[in-house]
C-alpha cells in the first residue's frame, strides 16, 4: 500500500508541486521579510547602542563635566579624557575627549556611568569608514554627533526613562 | 593602664587613650571626620558615636571621651563599649543624614571624588536616601591663596583646617565664624594664607571643601601611579609619594614617616611639580661662537674631551649642587680623582664643614624626633621656618607642650613660636660662651638642652670659628652627654650631608667651590646653580643638570640629566638619615640619569669608571662607605667629634648672621622653573611689604 501511494505521489510530482506552492505563497501572498536597505530601514529599539555622541543642554552648554567615570568604567579602555578648568569661567571641563571606536565594544557602560547623560550611544549605526583613523573620534566629532542626533537621542532617553 | 571591653573583647590601654583609640586598638573601626591623631580633639562631627554600657543612655562621641571617663559595673565588671549595636548603627545613619543635608551632591565635579572620607563613609555607614527636601545651604567660596582652592558648600565644619593652622602651622589664619547653619570657614579678611605648611589642609580636609588649586580637575586618584620617594627641596628629606600619569608627574603627596615629617610636607615640596615640566634641558648643548647650540651626545663629549686634554690635572674641578644624589656625587668624585685632581666641593654656599672631624660635626645630632625630648633650645644663625619648614613644625610641637625656652641669635622674625631674642651676630655668641647670661642658665639647667646652628652662621668666611664656638657652648651647657647630643647643624641642601659623608670636599691641595669658580680650566657643575656666576673665571664649564638655570646659562657644554623624580637615588637628610628615592617617571627627551652620563663621559675621557649599572655603582659605594647601605637609619656621631669641633681655632668677625634662604619659594632650579612657586613668592614679598609699611 505504501509503495502504491509513493508511486502515485511520484507520478503527479507531489513534492514538486508542494515546493512550488510554498515558494509562490511567500512570493505573492506573504509580506516580504527583506527590506530595500539603503532606502528602507528596520526598526531600532530606544535602547539601541550605536554611535557615541556628547550631548549639550538646550542652552548650548556642553553637558560633560569631566568626572571621568566613563573612562574609569570602560572595559575596553577606549575612552581617553584630559580635564582642566575651562579658560573663561574656571568650570570643570574636558580638554580632550577621545573614543577609539575601533576598541569600543558597544557595551553601553559609559552611558550608564554618566551622571549627566552627556555621553550616550545614539541610534546611528551607519558610521563605517574607509580608514581606521576616521574611527578615532575626538571631542569635536562627538559633540557634532550630539548636535546631529539630539532629537532622536532625547526621544529614546524619554522612552526608556520609566525603566531606569 | 585601664582595662575595658570593646564589643565584648577585653583590652588594656594607656590611661590617656580616648574611647576611639581604644576601639581602634581592639580592631573595631570607628568612622570619624573631625578627629585627627595629630590635632586636638574637637568632637563636633559626631560621626564617631559609640554605645557605652553604664554610661548615659545615649550614644557617646568616642573621640572626646577618655577611657577613664567611663565606669564599670558595681561588682567590678569592666566598662563596656559597643561599636556594632543597633543603637550605634542608627546613630551613624542619623549623623550621616544630617551631614548630607547641606553637602552638595557634586561628587562628579569634585576633586576629592575617589579619595573622599565623606563619600566612603556615606557608602559604608549611611542610608541610601534623605528625608530632607528643602534647599541646601549655599556658601560663598573664599579666596585663601594660590595653593588652596575652596568650595565652601562642601564644608562639613570639622575644623581640622582651623586646628591645623593654629596648632601645627602656628598662625591663626583660618577660623570658623557664625553659628549653626551660618557657620563658615574663612581667613576673616579674604586674604591669602601665609603658612609654609598650608598645603597640608588639603590632605586634612575630609571632604572636597579645600582642594589643591594647581591640581584642580586635572586627574582622578584612580588613574595615578603612586611612587614612594624622598623630597629634596630642603635637607629634611620628607617622605613623599609622587603621583604620575604616564610620564607626567601630576602631584606630590606626603607619606607618614614619624621620625622625619610625621605626615606634613612644606608647600615647596608639595607644589613643585609644575617646575618639573618647564625649563627642562632635554638635549645636550655646546657653546659655539658664544652661543649655546643644540648638539648630539657625541659632540658634547668630544668638546669636553678636548677641553680636559688641554687642561692640567690641578686645573680640573667639580662642584656638586644642592639636590644631587649620593650616587652621582660618588661617580663624579671617582671621575675627578681618576683625572688626577683634588678639586671637588659639595658646599657651593661656602659653608665651613670639615668631614674629617667626624659625622657629629655636621649632622643634626639630636634628630628631628629628638626635638620633642629637648627642654631648652638656642638657635644660632638660622631661620628654621624657611630653611626647614617641617622641622619648624616639630619645634612648634615641642613649644606647645610648654616649658621650652627658646633663644635666638640671628635675624629676628616671625617664627611660629615665641623666643627670647639674644642678639644678631657672633659677638652675642662669644659673649654667651665667655660671660654667660640668664639664657645660658636656662640652657644649663635643662636636662636636654639643644643648640641649632644654621647656614646663616656657617656659610661665611668665619663659619668654622662660629661652628667651633657653638660646639664649645654645647659642651659648656651640657648639651653633649652620654645619652643626649643636643648639638644640631641645620642644612638647607638635600645633598649636603651625603656629600660630606662621601668626602666630596677639596683634598689637601684642592680648592674650594668659590676659588674653583674663579680659576679652573675645566669645571664640572653637577646641578650647581646657587653660586655667584658673575665672577666666574673658569675657562670651560660643563653643566650636568635638569633645568636651564643660572648654571646652565654660564656653561660651555650642557649635559641634560634627570630630575629627582626621574631617578633612583640616595639622599642623606640633615639628621644623617640615609633615604632612598625611587624613579616615578622618565627624564624628557635625550636626558639621562646623572650617574650614567658620568659613566659614559668617563669612557670618552679614557678613565672608564668601574661600574656599568646602578647596582654595581651602589655595590662599590657601599663597600667604601658602609653606612649608605643602612637605608632609613642614622649612623650617629659621637660626643668626642663635637668636642674635637670645639677645638677648631679661628676668629669670628662682627657681621650679623643672615639667613641663607632669601626666598623660601625659590631656593632651587626646579622651584625657580615653577609658575606656582613664582606666584607664591610674589605674594609673600607683597605681604612682607605690606607688613613693613
Amino acid at each position: 500500500m505504501a509503495g502504491l501511494s509513493q508511486a502515485v505521489g511520484s507520478l503527479f510530482l507531489k513534492e514538486f508541486v508542494a515546493a512550488f506552492a510554498l515558494t509562490f505563497k511567500y512570493l505573492w501572498f506573504r509580506q516580504k521579510a527583506t527590506i530595500n536597505y539603503p532606502f528602507e530601514k528596520g526598526p531600532v529599539s530606544p535602547r539601541f547602542r550605536g554611535e557615541h555622541a556628547l550631548r549639550r543642554y538646550p542652552n548650548g552648554e556642553e553637558r560633560c563635566i569631566a568626572c571621568k567615570l566613563c573612562e574609569a568604567i570602560c572595559p575596553a579602555q577606549a575612552i581617553t579624557i584630559e580635564a582642566g578648568p575651562r579658560r573663561n569661567d574656571g568650570t570643570r571641563r574636558t580638554v580632550r575627549y577621545d573614543i577609539d571606536m575601533v576598541k569600543c565594544i558597544y557595551c553601553g557602560f559609559c552611558q550608564e556611568a554618566c551622571p549627566v547623560d552627556a555621553i550616550v550611544e545614539g541610534p546611528n549605526f551607519e558610521f563605517s569608514t574607509e580608514t581606521r583613523e576616521e574611527l578615532y573620534f575626538d571631542k569635536a566629532k562627538l559633540l557634532a554627533n550630539g548636535d546631529r542626533w539630539e532629537r532622536e537621542i532625547a526621544r529614546n532617553l524619554q522612552l526608556d526613562a520609566p525603566y531606569r | 593602664m585601664t582595662k575595658l571591653k570593646v564589643d565584648g573583647k577585653e583590652i588594656e590601654v594607656p590611661d590617656h587613650f580616648t574611647l576611639l583609640q581604644a576601639c581602634e586598638e581592639a580592631g573595631a573601626e570607628v568612622p570619624r571626620f573631625c578627629f585627627h591623631e595629630r590635632l586636638s580633639v574637637a568632637g563636633n562631627c559626631r560621626m564617631c558615636l559609640v554605645e557605652v554600657k553604664g554610661g548615659p543612655p545615649k550614644p557617646a562621641a568616642s573621640c572626646a571621651m577618655g577611657v577613664r571617663d567611663i565606669r564599670g559595673g558595681p561588682n567590678g565588671e569592666l566598662p563596656e563599649v559597643y561599636t556594632n549595636t543597633p543603637m550605634v548603627k542608627k546613630a551613624r545613619e542619623g549623623v550621616m543624614e544630617f551631614l548630607l543635608i547641606n553637602h552638595p551632591l557634586d561628587c562628579p565635579i569634585c576633586d576629592q571624588g575617589g579619595e573622599c572620607d565623606l563619600q566612603d563613609q556615606a557608602m559604608a555607614f549611611g542610608i541610601d536616601s534623605s528625608r530632607y527636601t528643602e534647599n541646601k545651604r549655599a556658601v560663598e567660596d573664599k579666596y585663601i591663596g594660590p595653593l588652596v582652592k575652596t568650595v565652601m558648600n562642601r564644608c562639613i565644619h570639622c575644623t581640622r583646617c582651623v586646628r591645623f593652622t593654629t596648632e601645627v602651622g602656628g598662625i591663626s589664619e583660618l577660623g570658623l565664624i557664625g553659628r549653626g547653619e551660618d557657620a563658615e570657614i574663612t581667613t576673616y579678611l579674604e586674604q591669602a594664607m601665609t603658612s609654609e605648611l598650608q598645603g597640608n589642609v588639603v590632605d586634612l580636609c575630609p571632604v572636597g571643601a579645600l582642594t589643591s588649586k594647581p591640581f584642580a580637575f586635572t586627574a582622578r586618584p584612580w588613574e595615578l601611579n603612586k611612587t614612594e620617594s624622598i623630597d629634596v627641596m630642603d635637607a629634611v628629606g620628607s617622605a613623599i609619594r609622587v603621583d604620575t600619569r604616564g610620564r607626567e608627574v601630576m602631584r606630590i603627596m606626603p607619606r607618614v614617616n614619624e621620625a622625619v615629617n610625621e605626615e606634613w610636607i612644606s608647600d615647596k615640596t608639595r607644589f613643585i611639580w609644575d617646575g618639573l615640566k618647564t625649563q627642562r634641558l632635554d638635549r645636550p648643548y655646546v657653546r659655539r661662537d658664544g652661543r649655546l647650540q643644540a648638539a648630539s651626545w657625541g659632540e658634547a663629549f668630544a668638546a669636553i674631551k678636548s677641553a680636559v686634554a688641554a687642561a692640567p690635572a690641578n686645573k680640573i674641578g667639580a662642584i656638586a649642587g644642592d639636590i644631587a644624589s649620593v650616587e652621582e656625587m660618588y661617580a663624579l668624585k671617582s671621575l675627578i680623582a681618576s683625572l688626577g685632581s683634588e678639586n671637588i666641593d659639595c658646599r657651593q654656599d661656602g659653608s665651613a664643614f670639615d668631614p674629617s672631624l667626624g659625622r657629629a660635626s655636621y649632622i643634626f645630632n639630636p634628630t628631628i624626633e629628638g626635638i620633642e625630648k629637648a627642654d631648652a633650645l638656642l638657635i644660632v644663625g638660622s631661620n628654621p621656618r624657611y630653611e626647614a619648614a617641617v622641622l619648624n613644625a616639630r619645634i612648634r610641637k615641642r613649644f606647645r607642650r610648654g616649658n621650652f625656652p627658646i633663644g635666638l641669635i640671628g635675624e629676628a622674625g616671625e617664627m611660629r613660636w615665641d623666643y627670647e631674642y639674644l642678639g644678631a651676630g657672633p659677638d652675642t655668641l662669644t659673649d654667651l660662651v665667655e660671660n654667660g647670661n640668664a639664657f645660658i642658665d636656662k640652657l644649663t639647667a635643662a636636662k636636654n638642652p639643644m643648640i641649632i646652628v644654621g647656614p646663616g652662621a656657617v656659610a661665611r668666611a668665619d663659619g668654622a670659628a662660629i661652628l667651633a664656638l657653638a660646639a664649645r657652648l654645647a659642651a659648656t651647657v651640657g648639651a653633649v652627654t652620654e645619652d643626649w647630643n643636643g648639638f644640631g647643624v641645620l642644612h638647607t641642601a638635600a645633598s649636603r650631608v651625603g656629600g660630606l659623608d662621601l668626602g666630596f670636599v677639596p683634598g689637601a691641595n684642592g680648592l674650594n667651590a668659590s676659588d674653583m669658580l674663579k680659576s679652573m680650566d675645566v669645571l664640572f657643575l653637577l646641578g650647581a646653580d646657587e653660586m655667584a656666576f658673575g665672577g666666574k673665571g673658569a675657562k670651560f664649564t660643563v653643566y650636568i643638570g635638569s633645568h636651564g638655570d643660572a648654571g646652565a646659562h654660564t656653561a660651555d657644554v650642557i649635559l641634560p640629566a634627570a630630575a629627582y623624580t626621574e631617578k633612583s637615588g640616595t639622599w642623606v637628610n640633615l639628621e644623617g638619615r640615609v633615604q632612598m628615592g625611587n624613579r616615578a617617571g622618565f627624564a624628557p627627551g635625550e636626558a639621562r640619569e646623572d650617574w650614567a652620563i658620568l659613566r659614559a663621559l668617563s669612557d670618552v675621557l679614557g678613565h672608564k669608571l668601574p661600574f656599568d649599572s646602578l647596582s654595581a655603582l651602589r655595590a662599590k659605594l657601599y663597600a667604601e662607605f658602609p653606612h649608605f647601605a643602612e637605608i632609613d637609619e642614622v649612623a650617629a656621631g659621637t660626643g668626642e667629634q663635637v668636642a674635637k669641633l670645639s677645638m677648631v681655632a679661628g676668629r669670628a668677625d662682627k657681621a650679623a648672621f643672615a639667613s641663607s634662604v632669601k626666598d623660601f619659594y625659590l631656593t632651587n632650579p626646579i622651584a625657580r622653573a615653577s609658575a606656582v612657586m613664582a606666584e607664591c613668592s610674589a605674594l609673600a614679598r607683597n605681604n612682607f611689604q605690606v607688613a613693613a609699611e
